[in-house]
């Protein structure tokens, strides 16, 4: 493959914006200019919606005049379509900004071939409709559509590459859709890869563990750098928006502020509290107090009159409302004066790309100084490959880019143990971590708390025990004479052997 | 009966030419009654995209129905009588 990422940039290939969300991220700026690039996808992988976006956002955004050559569908029919997403074609077309070349079969009609043909009659069409709009864009969808029509693929073919070399000549930037019939096959049908062979974008719809996933890959770009590998991307009511997770850039601003945990003996091990831009990840097993956690740390927010959201995955709202009742705050009254969010939901209603568009979207309407997540171990659940990941990456650095903090619960996989999947995907991506541990003692369950990590501060190391009561979390002394907590094999040190390892390090 | 036929054609390339002559041929000897037009696309683009045309040439056969479209140079004749329901004098 030619790419070539790391040429000058003096000598790219110019890109023309595509305005379709995120993809121009990916694409490093857009579609290479003046030349055609094959978008190809299995059918109901949104091809034609991705090219009629293409030149909707071209008109309504840029002001450049598109044309869209239907080989497949109706224009009457795509119309009808995407009029959903309240994008009204019919009147870009009277403006006299949109022109449909219709090349759709009639239905019912017979055509025979008789001898030797050529497509100039397509060359023409387009290059009329293109003068009437003043186009920069044009789409062909689909090719394959073409060769079902004639049956000498051979000659489809050659013809096909002449159209696509007219449409370059004519300077116009193009996206040529085709068929594929596997998600990780050929690149697609009839081989239409041979003659739009430049710049190549694959959309997929693929199934995994009883759920689609879309996603959408720069396959190549010949002469001009793009990002690599699969993104997902999902339609909202606005149309495709692709999420650029790995391309996001670590240029968040820092802040020294500091916010209290709603409990002065966690905001005294953490050296003074959470930085107000800081992801908190608080690990425990079921029952250490993590919800408790959240319900101090949201109720401090409200006291001091910020706005905050929380996403509860696994309890309603009555339940929430009602544990923090029993430790005396009243949740209700915040939610009534507008300083309280709660979206509750089953993370399997969404697919994880859908969940962090909704969330992102409630965070940018409600604008919340404190966020918290109610656990992110149940996102992990209704997660496919690389989605969890993308999630966590995805939601984390757009709470700190809004300068937000944001407290994550996890559970690990086993009742006393330190690793877990999501720990280990995002303790890298957080600022602060709490473990909230139980400890068994002489018999007893005791719960033991510790900040094992705390971004850009002074933290205490000790691991404290801590008690739940109905006025909520009391954090207490030291353990002593315990090892191997944090392991999950507690060990009960003898006094004589405390006060030797004591000695070791006092001299 | 009367044909009213349409040859659609993209300037005068070898095809066009060919499909042309090929045309006027058959028509002579096996029509009675015919009217042609020959439409150059280059210069009437809109009256292709009425007629949905894509390749040239192309015979479209508008009347008697039902409508009929014969793509290519015509070479073959026994297929463009077939293909356009002549009666054979």
């Amino acid at each position: 493959m030619s790419e070539l990422y790391d040429v000058n940039v003096g000598e790219q290939i110019p890109k023309l914006a595509t305005g379709i969300l995120g993809l121009d991220d990916i694409a490093a700026g857009g579609l290479p200019k003046g030349r055609a690039t094959l978008l190809s996808g299995s059918s109901g992988s949104c091809k034609t919606l991705f090219s009629v976006q293409y030149l909707y956002e071209s008109i309504t955004r840029f002001d450049q005049g598109a044309v869209f050559v239907t080989l497949e569908e109706t224009p009457t029919e795509i119309m009808k379509n995407v009029k959903s997403f309240g994008w009204d074609l019919q009147s870009l077309v009277t403006g006299k900004k949109l022109a449909f070349v219709d090349a759709s079969p009639e239905p019912g009609e017979t055509t025979a071939v008789v001898g030797e043909y050529d497509f100039s009659a397509l060359l023409a069409r387009i290059e009329h409709a293109g003068k009437k709009v003043g186009a920069t864009r044009v789409v062909i969808d689909s090719v394959s559509a073409i060769f079902s029509q004639f049956s000498d693929s051979r000659l489809v073919r050659s013809e096909l590459f002449r159209v696509i070399a007219g449409l370059k000549k004519m300077g116009l930037t193009s996206i040529i859709t085709a068929e594929r019939s596997d998600e990780y096959g050929d690149i697609s049908r009839y081989g239409v890869e041979e003659f739009v062979s430049d710049n190549v974008i694959i959309l997929r719809n693929a199934a995994e563990a009883e759920r689609r996933r879309r996603t959408v890959e720069v396959l190549k770009f010949r002469g001009a750098g793009h990002q690599k590998g699969e993104y997902p991307f999902t339609l909202t009511g606005k149309g495709i928006e692709v999420l650029p997770l790995s391309a996001l850039e670590l240029t968040m601003p820092s802040s020294q502020v500091r916010l209290s945990a709603g409990n002065k003996d966690l905001d005294r091990m953490c050296g003074g509290g959470f930085f107000r831009d800081s992801i908190i990840m608080a690990s425990g097993a079921t029952g250490t107090g993590k919800t408790l956690l959240v319900t101090t740390f949201l109720n401090d927010g409200c006291m001091k009159g910020e706005r905050t959201l929380v996403y509860a995955f696994e309890e309603s709202r009555d339940q929430l409302l009602r544990n923090a009742k029993g430790w005396g705050l009243d949740f209700s009254k915040w939610e009534k004066e507008g300083l309280l969010k709660i979206v509750c939901a089953y993370p399997e209603v969404r697919s994880l790309p859908d969940h962090l568009l909704s969330m992102k979207a409630e965070i940018e309407e409600f604008k919340p100084k404190r966020i918290a997540l109610d656990s992110l171990s149940a996102m992990e659940r209704v997660s496919i490959g690389k989605s969890f990941s993308e999630f966590v990456i995805g939601i984390t650095s757009y709470i700190k880019h809004k300068e937000t903090a944001g407290l994550f619960t996890v559970v690990p996989s086993s009742m006393q143990s330190v690793t877990s999947v999501s720990e280990s995907h995002i303790s890298s991506l957080t600022d602060s971590i709490i473990l909230l541990r139980y400890v068994e003692l002489m018999g007893q369950m005791r719960r033991g708390l510790t900040v094992l990590k705390m971004r850009g501060s002074h933290h205490e190391k000790e691991i404290r025990e801590f008690t739940i009561d109905g006025e909520g979390m009391h954090i207490g002394d030291q353990f002593h004479n315990v090892g191997g907590i944090l392991s999950g094999t507690p060990t009960h040190i003898v006094s004589g052997e405390s006060d030797k390892l004591r000695g070791m390090f006092e001299k | 009966m009367s044909y009213i036929l349409k040859l659609y054609i993209t300037g005068q390339t070898p095809n066009s030419l060919r499909a042309i002559e090929n045309l006027n041929a058959i028509c002579k000897e096996l029509v009675q009654d015919y009217e042609l037009r020959v439409i150059d696309i280059l210069k009437h683009p809109q009256l292709a995209e009425d007629d949905k045309i894509i390749a040239t040439p192309t015979l479209v056969k508008e009347l008697p129905p039902p409508l009929r479209k014969i793509i290519g140079d015509l070479s073959n004749t026994e297929k463009v009588v077939l293909g356009l329901d002549l009666i054979k004098k």
